[in-house]
This record gives structure tokens, sequence and C-alpha cells, in this order.
């Protein structure tokens, strides 16, 4: 199972869960199994077949845009982080 | 060496490398932005800025600067605007270190609080309107100029590629997205087979809990295309590494260094033995010691105390 990390500002939409696990070898059918216990997310996080602008996926710390999207592949023990875009720091 | 003034002092840094660091068959090396005559890499950019405004007349005598900044991008176009005659004014979240303003009210800087809780996205709405409201103010806005990715194209990476010609990858952090843009494309273009990596800070549940999903942004200068790979690092993971440099290799560096540093001993393993890796260390550790991240103790405990200021 992987667990998926959800940022504060969707835990309203995850029944106040900051952690859930679902089952799911890709991407894709991770997200689709937390939409289906987590109806509420669906809209925030996806947009048709793609994940929303201003939203970041990670697996295992790694940006899914460059793994490969919603096909990326998730292991069995994975961490797959969503995070709201956010520029700036100590610049 | 000789210079003019202080503006023409920018960049030329060294790349250092680092054997107890590096994973075995692969050489990282370490280009020391600190060395820049304010203390980072953002003298870079503020040259840039302020160039490329004057060139394109948006800068000229009797106008003034404005710009949305807590931090290196601030002190640096303060020492720069100071030499070329432009008043500058910074709009910081009230929640900036006291050593911040103190610099940037040295260096002649005026200085606009705005609210904390927006972060720095409430800084840019400040310094907008009050830059709306005034024609002579100038915003440069490192964020969606280009002239800051044009920094890092024509002088950090020419010097990368005079240095290390045969890079193999490079490994930058991610703030406006200037520096892995800029970099990324002109090594690219000198060979297409550099990999770029971008190191993402993962701020604190405290920074993300003031941010809405349909107010995230991604800076206008950050090209996307160009990196291969974009790998977040949480505080805890930056700062044992930035502890490593200076412990193992005697460099004190601030944190989003150690950021830089842990994704590239992370991507090694993925390039050819005998890769060399260029990180970039945005600047020295001065202006963190007041943070507690360099304190003795368990690093664990120290990265959950401060990791809500560690980035700010």
């Amino acid at each position: 199972m992987a667990v998926v990390r959800i940022p504060t500002v969707l835990r309203p939409q995850a029944g106040g869960e900051a952690r859930v696990e679902v089952a799911g070898a890709t991407l894709g059918e991770v997200l689709r199994a937390l939409v289906a216990v987590h109806p509420a997310l669906e809209e925030r996080l996806l947009d048709g077949d793609r994940v929303r602008g201003y939203v970041n996926v990670f697996v295992d710390d790694e940006d899914v845009r460059y793994l490969g999207g919603l096909d990326a592949p998730v292991g069995d023990a994975a961490e797959v982080t969503i995070m709201p875009a956010v520029a700036g720091g100590a610049r | 060496m000789r210079f003019a003034d202080v503006a023409q002092v920018v960049g030329r840094t060294p790349l250092v490398a680092l054997p107890r660091i590096s994973p075995p068959g692969r050489t990282i090396h370490l280009k020391l932005e600190g060395q820049n005559p304010t203390g980072s890499v953002k003298d870079r950019v503020a040259a840039s800025l302020v160039r490329e405004a004057e060139r394109a007349g948006h800068l000229r005598p009797g106008r003034r600067v404005l710009e949305p900044t807590s931090g290196n991008t601030g002190i640096a176009l303060a020492a720069i605007c100071r030499v070329r005659g432009y008043p500058l004014t910074c709009v910081m979240p009230e929640n900036t270190s006291e050593e911040r303003r103190r610099v940037l009210e040295m260096l002649g800087a005026t200085i606009v609080l705005s609210p904390a809780i927006e972060g720095s996205n409430g800084s840019v709405r400040v310094a907008r309107e009050m830059a709306a409201a005034d024609p002579d103010l100038f915003m440069p806005f490192q964020y969606g100029n280009p002239a800051n990715p044009l920094a890092h194209h024509e002088t950090t990476a020419p010097e990368i590629i005079a240095d290390l010609p045969d890079v193999t990858a490079f490994v930058g952090g991610l703030g406006t997205g200037g520096t892995v843009t800029g970099v990324g494309k002109r090594l690219k273009r000198w060979n297409p087979d550099v990999k770029v990596y971008a190191a993402e800070p993962e701020y604190g549940d405290l920074v993300y809990g003031l941010r809405n999903l349909d107010e995230g942004y991604v800076p206008e200068v950050l090209d996307l295309e160009v990196l291969d790979g974009r790998i977040k690092v949480d505080s805890l993971r930056a700062l044992e590494m930035t502890r490593r440099l200076v412990g193992e290799e005697g460099i004190f560096a601030g944190v989003s260094t150690g950021a830089s540093v842990a994704v590239a001993v992370r991507v090694a393993d993925r390039l050819p033995e005998g890769s060399d890796i260029v990180a970039l260390s945005p600047d020295g550790g001065w202006k963190y010691l007041s943070t507690g991240a360099y304190d003795p103790g368990d690093v664990a405990a120290i990265a959950e105390r401060i990791s809500g200021t560690l980035w700010a």
C-alpha cells in the first residue's frame, strides 16, 4: 500500500486525514483509489485525465512530471506527496 | 584583481570538489556563490536586473526601485542601487528576521512590511499596489523578469563550462527558477546530454497551511521543460547535509546549499561512473546562524524546532 500525504488545505476534503493508505501500481491508480475513498478530493486534484495546475505531486520525493505523470510507477511502500505550488524562500 | 566599483565584482566564483561527500566513482563540485560581493548568488541577478532595466530605459536618474524580497535579492539590489544612485524600497513579511532588516537599512534601503500571514505572496501584492500607484517606481520583479535567468545564462553557466567542460549534471535550488532555467539552458546548449535537476525545499506545514491551491504560483521565469527531475528535500535532510558540509568539507554554507547537495548525492547513482555533478551554493551560512541550524545537538530535534523559519 502506498501512503498519500494530504496537504493541510485539502484535509477538509479528506475527512481531516493527513495520511491515507491506498493501493495502486501507478500514480493514476493511486489517485483514483484515493478519490474513491474521499470523493470530495476529485475536483481539487484532477482535471480530467491530468493533475490540476498549482498542484505538485511527488512519488518518493520526485516530481511525477518527470516520472511519466499519472503513469509514474508507485512502489509498494511508496510515499505520494501532494503539495501546493509555492514560490520563494530565501530570495 | 582590481575593480572600478563593487558592482563590477560579480561572479567568477570558485568551483570546489567535495571529495568526502561525493559517492564512489562520481565527483560533486560546489559553486560557491557566497563569494559574491554581498554574499549570495543574487548579486548576479541584481546586476542583471538593473543593467537590463537601464538598457531598456525603465531605469534612469530620478527613478526609484521597488522589489518584494526579504532576502538575498534585497541585499544585492540595495548594494547595486546604492552605487548606481537609485533609492530602493523592499517589501517583506513582517516576521522577517531583524538581521535582514538591519543589513538592508544599513545599505540605505527603505523597508515596507506586509502581513506575516500572507507570506511572500503578500509582499508581492503590496509591492504591485505601490508600483501601480507611483509612476516613478520601477519594480524589476525577479520572479517574472527574463533578466534573472539571463544572468545565469550569460555568467554562471559559462563559468561552469570554462572550469569543468565535461560537466555531466547540474543541481540548483528552486526559488524563482532563474538559476535552473538560465544555467540549464546554457549547459544543454553546450552539451545536450547534460542533466539538470531542481532541489525543491519542502516547507513545513506551517507555510503550506496558509496557502490556497487556487493561489498557487509558478514563477514566469521557471521553465519546467529544461529540467530532467525535480526532487523535494525536507528540512531535516537539508540540515543534515548542510552540517556535513561544514563538518566534513569545511564549507560553511546556507541551508539551500545542503538541499542541493543532498539532491546531487541522490541523482549521482543514476549517472554513469566518472560523472561530474555541479551543485550551486547560493550563499554562506552566516545569515542563518541565529536560526540555530548549526547548533550542537540532535539534528532531528533542531530540524523540527526550526522548520517553520528555516527557508524563510
